[in-house]
């Protein structure tokens, strides 16, 4: 990544002494890092196989053998935790992927260009806000077949209009500054300023947006898999396994309890994540939060 | 003001048409026939004919579309395949659950999101400040169906208070009904809250650092009727734009609380009409909603309008 041009002189050291210094950013980056190790774990090792059913030990309570229990096919909990948050890290990942990579060029261009085009894009921005995120994400991931991909594609499709107004609206706010001017003057056309300058500058923004969808999107994905429309058995998923556990709460609640916390735990991780970076690279916002 | 107004308008007609082009052209690609689907497999092709005659399925696709759209501002929505009643009935029965729920859930988030804006941004980095955010962090992290199901083993499973879910119908009386709504109201409201709450305090304290309100407390007004008076009234309009968003997602996002409650709302009835191929019904209630958060914006955006004069001259 390039390092963006807002940053101090003083270079990478000192800014990353300073994101550590910060709270939200520390405690953030820890709970997101922990996570993504338990996902990259689970490829190499898992405590017990999640696709071998064994009834004689279902619906276990947790206990030293079975850490989070088991459910009702025998499976170990916490196996399933690890594999699940695999699936939600990917499916949110790859969702903030379609809406940034193809929501900022759209906005950058719309901030270029300007006129009628800026106009036509935005309102076609609109068009997609006018519908409700959640139902059309149900209705797509259910008419062209549930699964993990058509879910990734159902996020991501409503990343994207949030992404073309970050970077429009941060395209707008730098160029009428003078250093555009200048290199205007250098004879610079707008893609390669764009590019060279435009981009950088709001990749700040980018960045706190991307970890917003991506807290975002594993709150979508478990709300779509929840309903059976996410990523189809065996692959467990962290919405499937809470649906599992609906109708199982008396004698199982641990069922319940164990995914909705893994869950929580990620998106506060990535929520807090998201205002440290802000706060770090506007100190002024600090002010306001 | 007229000029803004035309063009709000204009703005919001123009979406709704693109919507509606939008609906008809997905639905249309998708897969199955419902006339196939109504009668069945083993359905000769010419029966299957014949009801897509009946139907109307076999005009050309603009015919259709203007009929549709026709039968919608006409408030004729079409019958239902699966359940073989008029969609505007169905659409009635469902609103009458879905829109108390909402009502609720929105009036609830507010009761607590406010108050909890106004203390924090009052108590700006002091420990109940600290607290009160901390709380909201948390609260924006927990997924609202997931809170309804640690209410439904609290309360109905554990406590038995309340009932576990399902819903007795107005006709039961008005106590019974509101008692089946409290809970999932609950299980929206909370995380709906703590994102208000913190957007409520952003604008106070924003608020808070204008030069009026330093003279209003120059001038011996006591702090708590400038904050009141003068620091929240400027602060609604952040306030304002999320609870329309809100209000917008409350109606059409319950799909997935209305299934944890087995609730018979208007979110529940697009589900399952969904995995049903009951088209018809589709089609309508999406464009209902679409609609609907087309309006809600509109009366947002005016609502700015009247707050602020300041908005009108700029568009």
């Amino acid at each position: 990544m390039t390092v963006p041009a807002q940053l101090p002189d003083d270079g990478v050291a000192k800014w990353i002494g300073k994101a550590f210094a910060n709270r939200s950013f520390l405690v953030g980056f820890l709970i997101t890092l922990t996570v993504a190790v338990v996902a990259l774990v689970s490829f190499l090792w898992t405590p017990y196989d999640v696709t071998r059913l064994i009834i004689a030990d279902k619906t276990q309570a947790p206990s030293l053998t079975h850490w989070f229990g088991t459910d009702h096919f025998g499976r170990d909990i916490l196996s399933m935790i690890m594999v699940g948050a695999r699936n939600s890290i990917a499916v949110a990942l790859v969702a903030v992927g379609i809406g940034m990579g193809i929501g900022v060029p759209l906005g950058m261009f719309a901030a270029a260009r300007g006129g009628l085009v800026d106009e036509a894009l935005m309102r076609l921005n609109d068009l997609v806000f006018a519908f409700p995120a959640l139902l059309s994400a149900i209705m797509i991931t259910a008419i062209f077949g549930p699964g993990a991909v058509n879910a990734i594609i159902a996020i991501g499709i409503f990343n994207i209009p949030v992404f073309a107004r970050v970077g429009r609206a941060g395209a707008l706010s730098i160029w009428p500054r003078e250093y555009i001017l200048a290199a205007r003057a250098a004879g610079k056309g707008k893609a390669q300023i764009t590019v060279e300058h435009i981009l950088p500058n709001i990749a700040n923004q980018l960045l706190v947006q991307g970890t917003i969808q991506f807290a975002l999107g594993i709150l979508a994905e478990a709300g779509l898999s929840y309903l059976g429309l996410g990523a189809q058995p065996p692959m467990p998923s962290w919405g499937r396994m809470l649906f599992d556990a609906q109708t199982r709460m008396v004698i199982a609640p641990w069922m319940a309890l164990v995914p909705g916390m893994a869950i929580v735990i990620t998106v506060l991780g990535l929520n807090l994540l998201g205002d440290g970076i802000a706060d770090i690279l506007d100190p002024k916002s600090r002010r306001r939060r | 003001m007229s000029a803004y107004l035309a063009k709000r308008l204009g703005i919001a007609a123009v979406t709704l048409v693109l919507a509606s082009l939008v609906v008809f052209s997905v639905l249309e690609i998708v897969p199955g026939d419902p006339a196939r689907l109504m009668l069945g497999m083993n359905a000769s092709d010419a029966q299957v004919e014949q009801l897509r005659d009946q139907m109307g399925l076999n005009a050309p696709l603009i015919v259709r579309y203007l009929d549709w759209i026709g039968g919608l501002l006409t408030l004729d929505f079409g019958r239902s395949y699966t359940y073989s009643v008029p969609v505007i009935d169905l659409v009635a029965e469902r609103i009458a659950v879905s829109l108390p729920l909402a009502l609720v859930a929105l009036t609830l988030s507010t009761a607590i999101a406010i108050p909890v804006g106004l203390y924090s941004a009052s108590r700006r980095g002091e420990a109940g400040d600290a607290v009160a955010m901390g709380a909201a962090q948390l609260g924006v992290a927990i997924p609202n169906f997931w809170f309804a199901l640690m209410l439904v083993y609290l309360f109905a499973v554990w406590l038995r208070w309340v009932p576990a879910g399902g819903f007795p119908g107005w006709s039961a009386g008005m106590w019974p009904a509101l008692k089946s709504l409290l809970l999932p109201a609950v299980a929206l409201a909370l995380p709906q809250a703590a994102i208000l709450a913190r957007v409520t305090r952003s604008a106070l304290i924003e608020v808070l650092n204008e030069d009026y309100i330093r003279t209003a407390r120059a001038k011996g007004m006591p702090y708590r009727a400038v904050l009141w008076r003068h620091a929240l009234r400027n602060a609604l309009i952040p306030v304002v734009t999320i609870m329309g968003l809100q209000f917008a997602f409350l109606l059409a996002g319950t799909i997935i609380i209305e299934n944890v409650f087995y609730l018979p709302g208007l979110g529940r009835l697009v589900f399952q009409a969904i995995t049903q191929r009951d088209l018809v019904v589709v089609e309508s209630v999406v464009m209902l909603l679409v609609a609907t958060v087309i309006a809600v914006n509109l009366i947002v955006d005016l609502t700015y309008a009247i707050v602020d004069p300041r908005l009108r001259s700029r568009s």
